[in-house]
């Protein structure tokens, strides 16, 4: 099954070498990473999906809560949460599929935020599976190239993750 | 701590610390630079012997130690014996080692030491020199981000970034390496950092806070009653228990427990001592080379009961097949060693000696509720004991190459047990750990987790500086002794009188076992054929060498060997090459699935 794990942890140099090491270290995978600092400049939050039966996500939580750096840690899956990529597509737009790309930009409620002669870049958010829904809509008119941010999350309701 | 700098001129005499004056020009704060910093800190730490080997980098670092005398640096010859002598000294004391090794190579040469004491949950902490920060990344002449080389082998690591920080980091270090599940910490000290010229605020830290790392101190009470709900009513019990009980120093508490329950148990290779192997609870330790009654007994247990052990690959054999109809208690302070490889009924995380001794006040006065089904566990028990008593292995017969086995036996005898007593890996390891009876914790010192040929003679060597009138014997073959032999140099220099027993099989035994039962005895490179004159080489450096061939001969010669303390003596004794270590589980079988012999199997 698919998992959200996030992640605060001390915003230190090589903190983050530690927890992509652990994960190929420990034969764990990792679909998409995602890291920033937060609003407290000594801590960032990293938000990694994995894949894997209960025994391994709970072999992935533990071994990242032995890491030194890491503060405190959620697997957002285990409750009701908000996950939000955010991805960058530029699309051919040439001739009919320029009005095309517009009309699916706009079902999508994605947006346009660059414009050439021949293409767009249309910046569109989401969870995943809303971006790769876009992205199959996308192919037959011709994707040039696509930046994801990889998949942040957070829980629902009154929960907080924070020290 | 400040940051403020304060420069002074290097002062040839020796750096003496300033110190800042208030008014009435009384000393407040000492400012010393990185360097005396860190030797300052050794010693307000209590660290007693520091194991390492200079070099460019950490050249200001070895001026500030000689300019003391409390902390004592030994001089190895490789930086690797600097590790297991750190290591062996930490496992032998219960104190974590200190490593003082160079950038680049003297680092690099450190890591199967470290990879070792991570292995094994062993403290140590290990400061390595590092070349001046604004050369880092430029593959700088003795350069190696040695950070990320031991991350998958460190506990954690710290880079200094301003000589500053160098009293609470190394506090911090100390802390981690020994508290919690202990391991190994490496520090990386750019040279900079340590300049005689730049003097800094000392104050020793007393204590260290980490938002991140708060080790559990007890385990949750909840659980610990349903485990003895469980042990009490149990009708097939056994205690199967690891290093976390030696390293968490309750083995006191273990043996109380055990005995007050009167369950059979049995240890890991590392928890071998943290209960009497004497006593007739015991059934010795388990796994692929563990006792038969101690397999036998795991398989057919009702209830196991696991305290500071990790089911690791070389005890459960097939985990699928392991215990079939066995409840698990697991007791750990490390929860990511609970339910890893097999899962336990009632997890405990927690350290083994406030879990043991909660265990201990709610056993008092409570009796088991099935006495009979207990006798009658021990009866078959005592019945796998009688089926190989007497049958472990053929002795030599007079005028015979020696057996293995009977040297270690001899070695207890003279011994009388008490000996430290260290291993390399393979058989020898493996006849050490079967033969020599072990009544107390700390004694038996092996490269458990890693396997580490070479960990033994330098581990002998950190033991026996901390232990001077102790019996400190290294079991050792003719192929892991040549992997660390250039330490009887140091040896020399310090005058180490640590024993060493090579069991001489002109082979590599266990790679040669292996290839005899899979690989129809095509000896791929297992042969030593062109060995060194041990006794030749041992004068060379001026120590003692004896030459064992025959049964008559060794007795005297071990006797000949210990009867000073202080010198180091080398006993080569030529073993039977043909001889196997038994038992030894079945690959991808239950535990109970053993050959016995070369010619039995369960």
């Amino acid at each position: 099954m698919r998992h959200i794990i996030s992640i605060l942890m001390e915003n230190e140099p090589g903190a983050l070498s530690r927890v992509v090491g652990l994960f190929s270290q420990r034969n764990f995978n990792i679909e998409t990473l995602n890291v920033a600092p937060t609003e407290d400049p000594s801590l960032s939050r990293l938000t990694v999906t994995t894949v894997g039966d209960d025994r391994v996500i709970e072999q992935i939580t533990k071994h990242l809560n032995k890491l030194i750096d890491v503060v405190k840690l959620v697997d957002l899956t285990e409750g009701n949460h908000i996950e939000r990529e955010l991805m960058l597509v530029k699309v051919k737009a040439l001739g009919a599929a320029r009005d095309e790309v517009k009309r699916t930009v706009d079902i999508f409620r994605a947006q346009i935020v660059d414009v050439t002669p021949s293409l767009y870049t249309v910046q569109i958010t989401g969870d995943a599976s809303k971006l790769d829904a876009f992205l199959q809509a996308m192919a037959p008119v011709g994707i040039l190239e696509v930046a994801r941010t990889g998949v942040s999350g957070i829980a629902r309701g009154d929960k907080v993750l924070s020290l | 701590m400040g940051r403020q700098r304060h420069t002074a001129a290097l002062d040839t005499a020796g750096c003496p610390a300033d110190r800042t004056r208030d008014l009435q020009g009384r000393n407040t704060v000492e400012l010393l630079s990185g360097a005396d910093m860190i030797a300052r800190f050794l010693q307000d730490e209590g660290v007693e012997y520091i194991y390492g080997y200079p070099g460019g980098a950490a050249l200001h670092i070895y001026d500030a130690l000689f300019r003391q005398d409390k902390v004592k640096h030994i001089l190895v010859r490789h930086e690797q014996a600097a590790t297991h002598a750190a290591d062996g000294y930490a496992r032998a004391s219960g104190k974590p080692g200190c490593v003082l090794v160079t950038s680049g190579p003297g680092a690099t040469n450190a890591v199967t030491g470290i990879a070792t004491a991570y292995m094994d949950s062993i403290p140590m902490v290990v400061l390595c020199g590092q070349v001046m920060s604004h050369l880092i990344g430029d593959d700088a002449f003795q350069e190696t981000d040695i950070i990320g080389v031991t991350r998958p082998i460190v506990k954690h690591s710290f880079s200094i970034r301003h000589p500053s920080e160098i009293p609470e980091v190394l506090k911090k270090a100390f802390y981690l390496a020994a508290t919690g599940r202990p391991g190994p910490v490496v520090v990386d000290i750019p040279k900079d950092m340590t300049a005689p010229t730049e003097r800094y605020e000392y104050i020793y830290p007393k204590k260290v806070k980490m938002r991140s790392y708060n080790p559990v101190t007890r385990g949750h009470t909840g659980q610990i009653k349903k485990a003895v709900e469980m042990m009490l009513k149990a009708k097939r019990p056994v205690f199967y228990t690891g290093g976390g009980v030696v390293t968490g120093k309750a083995s006191e508490g273990l043996t109380d427990l055990v005995k007050q329950l009167g369950f059979p148990i049995t240890t890991t290779l590392m928890g071998i001592g943290s209960y009497p192997q004497s006593d007739r609870q015991c059934l010795g330790w388990l796994g692929m080379h563990g006792s038969y009654e101690s397999n036998m007994a795991m398989h057919h247990a009702d209830l196991i009961i696991a305290i500071g052990a990790r089911f690791d690959d070389r005890v459960t054999n097939n985990t699928s097949k392991f215990c079939p109809t066995a409840k698990i208690i697991h007791v750990d302070v490390d929860p990511s060693s609970v339910s890893k490889t097999v899962r336990a009924d009632v997890p405990i995380v927690g350290p083994a000696s406030s879990v043991i001794n909660e265990m201990i006040s709610l056993v008092q006065g409570q009796s088991i509720s099935q006495p009979e089904a207990l006798t009658e566990w021990w009866q078959k028990i005592d019945g796998w004991r009688a089926e190989r008593e007497g049958k472990l292995y053929e002795p030599s017969k007079p005028g015979e190459v020696l057996k293995p086995q009977e040297v270690v036996e001899a070695l207890c005898r003279v011994t009388r047990g008490e000996a430290y007593v260290t291993t390399d890996v393979g058989q020898h390891q493996m006849f050490a750990a079967q033969y020599y009876k072990f009544d107390k914790p700390n004694r038996l010192i092996t490269s458990g987790g890693l396997g580490t040929m070479g960990f033994g003679f330098p581990a002998a060597m950190g033991i026996k500086q901390n232990f001077p009138d102790d019996d400190v014997v290294c079991v050792t073959g003719e192929g892991s002794f040549q992997m660390m032999m250039q330490e009887l140099s140091t040896c020399k220099q310090y005058g180490v009188g640590v024993k060493i027993v090579n069991l001489n099989n002109a082979s590599l035994g266990m790679v040669r076992q292996w290839q005899d039962l899979n690989y129809k005895s095509r000896h791929a490179h297992s042969y030593m054929e062109s060995l060194p004159d041990f006794h030749m080489l041992i004068e060379a450096y001026g120590f003692t060498a004896i030459t064992v061939n025959t049964l008559d001969e060794l007795e005297p010669a071990l006797e000949r060997a210990f009867a000073n303390k202080h010198e180091l003596v080398f006993l080569d004794v030529k073993v039977d090459p043909f001889e196997h270590v038994y038992p030894m589980q079945v690959p991808l079988g239950a535990m109970r699935d053993m050959l016995l012999s070369k010619t039995e199997r369960t």
